[in-house]
């Protein structure tokens, strides 16, 4: 239950996931990772399509998924997930850029290029994760 | 898809996206006001003829009330045998349409694509931005089908029609076409296409200039730039202009302003 925003007193206002500060451990702010909070800017998405964009690959997996599932049955998506799963864990250290061939081939981006290939690669980004720190997290020490 | 015909030249993408309120606030502190997107206020139109499509395609991009552009191009290449004319925010048109480079690398796999392929990415790319990219677009083209000619309305719904019109002045051009169109045979509807356009240009502030056409077919595309120039500056019927001398000269003073000679100073040329 979120306590901090005023979001679930808004009248008319549906609660919804996505928005909201980042709780690290203990439940409060992760001021170390995500910033400073404002309520502001935690009310209400900063854009009309803001939900719907970050998560628009996950609502589509669940979408063909569960259309699998009807189709094929169980057995077709627990498949296909599990091949996922073992394609994502195909890459390099965590700061470095892996390229998510098997991955990218598995889903068919191979085959498409969009905006996102072009803004925002993130093989041309200006920082670089601080390599220690970003291992420690990964391997769970932090 | 009604209300379409009248939405390409008012479609204003206000929604208050935080960014463009802020900035628009900074601005107007200053005593500026945000820059506006450019709206092509077109009237494109296509048809479906016995050989292929026939895509024809005003110039003119208001900003406004302001003719931003005189000769802007609205019909754009996707495909060797598929080109795409498009209406509203001028910029939303151009992008949706360097889809082509999409387009080049599924044909790298799968061949040349038809015609339902590029219109069913253009609307599910349309739909998933929820209107927010403001391009209409009429796609036509020949594929191993034959000849089609899909309209894709910037929320991602779309027609397959025989004629199809577009952008602010749709409404004057799709008079022309639903008054005189017959069963296709070539020749007449050339002409229906360049009457249904000049009817846009006259009829519709938001379009103007000149006059693209395209005309797609098995054998090939032929792209013919300012093909037609309806709305050309008239001359002038006569000399509008005063004589020297018309106006008579009633009193002359003449005053001589003292000049001295303060410094001189020669240079040669070099005159070889």
């Amino acid at each position: 239950m979120n306590t901090r925003g005023l979001r679930s007193q808004l009248k008319d206002s549906v609660p919804v996931t996505g928005m909201g500060p980042q709780v690290g451990a203990y439940g409060v702010q992760d001021t170390l990772r995500s910033g400073f909070s404002s309520v502001k800017n935690e009310l209400l998405p900063s854009h009309a399509l803001e939900l719907s964009e970050k998560n628009f690959q996950l609502n589509q997996d669940k979408m063909n998924f569960s259309n699998l599932r009807n189709i094929q049955g169980l057995h077709a998506p627990l498949k296909l997930q599990m091949e996922y799963r073992a394609a994502r864990q195909i890459q390099r250290l965590p700061f470095l850029q892996s390229s998510h061939l098997a991955l990218d081939t598995l889903k068919g981006n191979d085959e498409s290029i969009s905006f996102e290939d072009i803004l925002n690669d993130p093989a041309q980004s200006e920082m670089m994760g601080e390599p220690h720190i970003m291992v420690e997290y990964k391997l769970g020490m932090m | 898809s009604n209300t379409e015909i009248h939405g390409c030249g008012n479609q204003e993408n206000t929604f208050p996206c935080r960014r463009n309120a802020v900035l628009e606030g900074k601005l107007s502190e200053l005593g500026y006001s945000s820059p506006k997107a450019r709206k092509t206020g077109t009237t494109i139109a296509g048809i479906v003829f016995k050989d292929g499509v026939i895509l024809r395609a005003d110039t003119r991009a208001t900003d406004d009330m302001v003719v931003a552009d005189k000769n802007c191009m609205k019909i754009h290449y996707i495909a060797p045998n598929i080109y795409c004319c498009g209406a509203g925010v001028a910029a939303d048109a151009e992008v949706t349409t360097q889809m082509s480079s999409n387009v080049e690398l599924h044909s790298l796999s799968r061949g040349c694509p038809p015609l339902v392929t590029v219109t069913r990415q253009l609307k599910r790319m349309l739909f998933r931005y929820q209107g927010h990219i403001g391009s209409s677009l009429i796609v036509g083209g020949v594929d191993v089908t034959g000849a089609h000619l899909y309209s894709v309305y910037l929320h991602g719904s779309y027609d397959k029609l025989p004629f199809l019109t577009m952008g602010s002045g749709a409404g004057a051009a799709i008079s022309i076409f639903e008054d005189r169109y017959r069963q296709p045979g070539s020749e007449m509807l050339k002409k229906l296409v360049r009457d249904a356009i000049a009817a846009g240009i006259f009829c519709d502030l938001g379009s103007g200039s000149n006059v693209d056409l395209c005309v797609i077919t098995q054998a090939g595309v032929q792209y013919l730039r300012g093909y037609d120039q309806p709305a050309q500056k008239g001359k002038k019927e006569g000399q509008y202009k005063y004589k020297p001398g018309t106006t008579a000269v009633l009193t002359k003073t003449v005053t001589p302003l003292p000049l001295d000679i303060v410094d001189e100073s020669i240079q040669l040329m070099d005159t070889q």
